[in-house]
């Protein structure tokens, strides 16, 4: 077979929905394909994936994505991506997410989520801005920050996501940003081997509506503002809360290996009924 | 065999699911809907399937439309509160066509207010709930055996139709104990998968009807949006044809399916003057006070609605030519009473006899309203 | 070969900003949507690292794999 002279991530797209929506220098792609760049190199099959999204920018990957894939309403993403998994566990289930659909209107999913432990791959691209509606600040815009609800600058203090959800119990945390592809794609290619709730943070820029807000007026100028901003987690370990303030620290974050939620519940069955689990019975007659 | 037990009606309706091939239950404790998510999570287990308890009602509904894409019939119970926070979802239920069951065991209401007591308060929002045009299916039992027929009936109707279908009952049926009978035999929908051909399209249903379900994971590659979608199940959401035919289509497949879908039962209706127009728990007092008022020598029929939703409008229609009066009884200030007013238009004169505070109608009450009107004939 | 989807294409200049061996450069070429596109100006300094292909946002860079 001649191979085709186009990008290497392009055979996992639906070719008749290219070119997406996303804006010029949106990082979405880039996340998308450090996604597909993981997933070659981890243990999962891509013929075994569907995926799940709520609402947002981040939230359309998945409709690019030649999978079985459920849009889903905003903020409860991981709540469809749980009834999936557990419905049937052979599935490897990949959610798309952003900062405000997971932590603002979707944050007590994604911290039950993580204490739970359910065997999912979430990735979360955070570029600190609703971007679908137009540019709002979100949770986790950095104070001082401006958007179009925060003309001022935004007074609230931002959550560190990745921080939480590993307090929060998730067997795999990671952040990186889109300006480290390289490191992104391996975080996402251990989340996709490891057991229970993996969480990779990839922050991301918003040129159209972040970057036209703080003064950063190329892609290129907040792309690199990123990537000055990066921190490594060993570095940050030996800094104090001042200092951190306004940088992203990247890296592995909490994996306690505690029990996942699949196999747990997998055991019970198993106990009560003394036989498999029931999957896709909908479409067979009973006894 | 034919079993028998003596069983809350909330234990009914898990005994239903367990039946009608219920695999997957999620769901958040609620008074007075919680027996359902205890029973199912003591059953599912025995029978393979999975029972999860979720952080809202909000992550429930969520769940069991996941659960559904993966190839399971799902059913979540809730009250008040948390139909209320399940609206989102379910409007999302019904443009993904998604197969699913949510049991209301209606409280007093609005916001928390009764959560021991019953009333019938939520069904107008079940039809008009979640925001956008849709048309549901309900079914609303008046009794034990009813609570774990209509659960087999709900989710039969939601695998024909691909839709969100709910079980109205209330506090009265719920926490009330009568004999059940399960039979040995109950007559289920199973799903049935597309065909996967190269030109595949998950969305394309013929007119006033629907397309079998793929489970997701088995190659069809669907994308499944609450986003207006085209036949492919692509967002195409600026179109106008496209909105109007797909949202056209969900509702022309209960309405003009009716037929099949509405249920009542008449009794007494031959001979009468007046006919007594219920809907589940109040039906329970109905036959009492039909008796009472016959040997009074008033002639008084009833007509039950099992299916509030989609209204049974010809059958409420017809009894309008044969008589003058009809009372309704409702757990509430008036809601069912302006769908009969609207389908009777004129040809009759409806009385509502509206109840609140959480106890249902004494068939005293429904004599008096019966007497009056007799009264006032004469 | 270094081949750029002139159709995927819209002009974000990530490419020509991550290129450790600075590659591409813009050209004075637009695409159908007005978009001046990046040109691999220097590709014999490519090592085929791949790291444009994976940062392009829009699936519009082909580079090919290294050559052994």
């Amino acid at each position: 077979m001649v191979e085709e002279k186009v990008s290497p991530y392009r055979k996992y797209l639906r070719e008749e929905r290219l070119p997406h929506l996303f804006c010029p220098g949106c990082g979405n792609g880039t996340v998308m394909n450090a996604f597909f760049k993981g997933l070659e190199q981890s243990d999962i099959d891509f013929e075994d994936i569907v995926m799940v999204s709520g609402i947002g920018c981040s939230s359309r990957v998945p409709g690019y994505v030649k999978c079985d894939s459920l849009h889903t309403t905003h903020g409860r993403a991981l709540t469809f991506a749980t009834g999936l998994k557990l419905g049937n566990p052979d599935l490897d289930v990949v959610v798309f997410t952003g900062d405000g659909d997971s932590a603002s209107i979707g944050g007590n999913h994604l911290i039950n989520a993580a204490r739970r432990n359910v065997d999912l791959t979430v990735i979360c691209i955070n570029n600190n801005i609703y971007g679908m509606t137009g540019g709002q600040i979100s949770p986790t815009s950095p104070r001082g920050s401006f958007g179009t609800t925060a003309p001022y600058g935004s007074r609230e203090n931002p959550f560190r996501i990745a921080e939480i959800v590993g307090a929060a119990g998730a067997s795999y945390v990671a952040r990186w940003t889109t300006a480290h592809p390289m490191q992104l794609a391996k975080a996402i290619q251990k989340g996709l081997n490891s057991t229970g709730f993996s969480f990779i943070e990839a922050v991301s820029q918003c040129p159209t509506y972040y970057g036209r807000k703080n003064k950063l007026k190329t892609t290129i100028d907040l792309y690199n503002h990123i990537k000055e901003h990066t921190i490594t987690k060993r570095k940050a370990e030996k800094m104090d809360v001042t200092e951190l303030q306004d940088k992203i620290i990247v890296g592995d974050f909490e994996n306690p290996r505690r029990g996942a939620l699949c196999k747990a519940l997998k055991e019970l069955t198993e106990e009560v009924s003394g036989g498999p689990l029931a999957t896709k019975s909908a479409y067979e007659e009973l006894d | 065999m034919v079993e028998e037990q003596f069983v809350l009606g909330n234990e009914a309706c898990a005994l239903g699911a367990i039946a009608a091939g219920c695999r997957f239950f999620a769901g958040y404790p609620i008074t007075p809907s919680t027996e359902i998510a205890e029973k199912m999570s003591y059953l599912l287990p025995k029978y393979g399937g999975t029972f999860i308890q979720m952080e809202d009602e909000i992550a429930s509904i969520g769940t069991i439309i996941g659960a559904s894409w993966s190839g399971l019939k799902t059913m979540t119970a809730t009250s008040g509160p948390g139909i209320s926070l399940m609206q989102e979802n379910i409007g999302y239920g019904f443009i993904t066509e998604t197969p699913m069951v949510i049991v209301n065991v209606q409280r007093g209401s609005p916001s928390t207010a009764q959560p021991t007591m019953s009333a019938q308060a939520d069904m107008m929002q079940v039809r008009w709930g979640s925001h956008g045009d849709y048309e549901p299916i309900a079914l609303a039992p008046s009794s034990v055996q009813e609570f774990f027929d209509f659960t087999i009936e709900a989710f039969n109707l939601a695998e024909k139709y691909r839709l969100p279908v709910t079980i109205l009952a209330d506090e009265v049926v719920g926490h009330m104990r009568e004999k059940l009978i399960i039979p040995d035999k109950v007559n289920i929908v199973t799903r049935t998968r597309p065909e996967l051909t190269d030109d595949y399209l998950p969305f394309d249903a013929p007119e006033n009807g629907t397309t079998p379900m793929p489970a997701f994971g088995e190659g069809y590659n669907i994308h499944v949006t609450g986003l207006t979608h085209d036949k492919r199940g692509y967002p195409d959401t600026n179109n106008p044809e496209t909105h109007h035919n797909l949202i056209k289509r969900l509702c022309d497949k209960v309405l003009a399916n009716r037929a099949d879908i509405c249920s009542i039962k008449k009794e007494f209706c031959d001979d009468a003057d007046i006919i007594i127009v219920s809907c589940g728990s109040p039906y329970r007092s109905v036959g009492a006070a039909i008796k009472m008022a016959r040997e009074e020598g008033i002639k008084v029929g009833s007509l039950k609605i099992n299916t509030p939703w989609p209204f049974p409008e010809e059958e409420i229609k017809s009894i309008a030519n044969d008589v003058d009066n009809i009372i309704v009884p409702e757990m509430n200030l008036g809601q069912m009473v302006h769908e009969v007013e609207r389908v009777v238009a004129g040809k009759a004169n409806v009385h509502l006899i509206g109840k609140i505070g959480g106890v249902l109608h004494k068939p005293e009450e429904i004599l008096e309203k019966i007497k009056e009107i007799h009264e006032g004939e004469c | 070969m270094i081949i750029i989807d002139s159709k995927l294409c819209k002009g974000c200049d990530i490419c020509i900003n991550v290129c450790p061996k600075k590659v591409y450069s813009k050209s004075d070429r637009v695409n159908a949507k007005n978009v001046y596109l990046p040109f691999p100006e220097n590709e014999e300094g490519c090592t085929k690292c791949g790291l444009c292909e994976l940062s392009c946002p829009d699936q519009a860079i082909y580079v090919g794999k290294e050559v052994e």
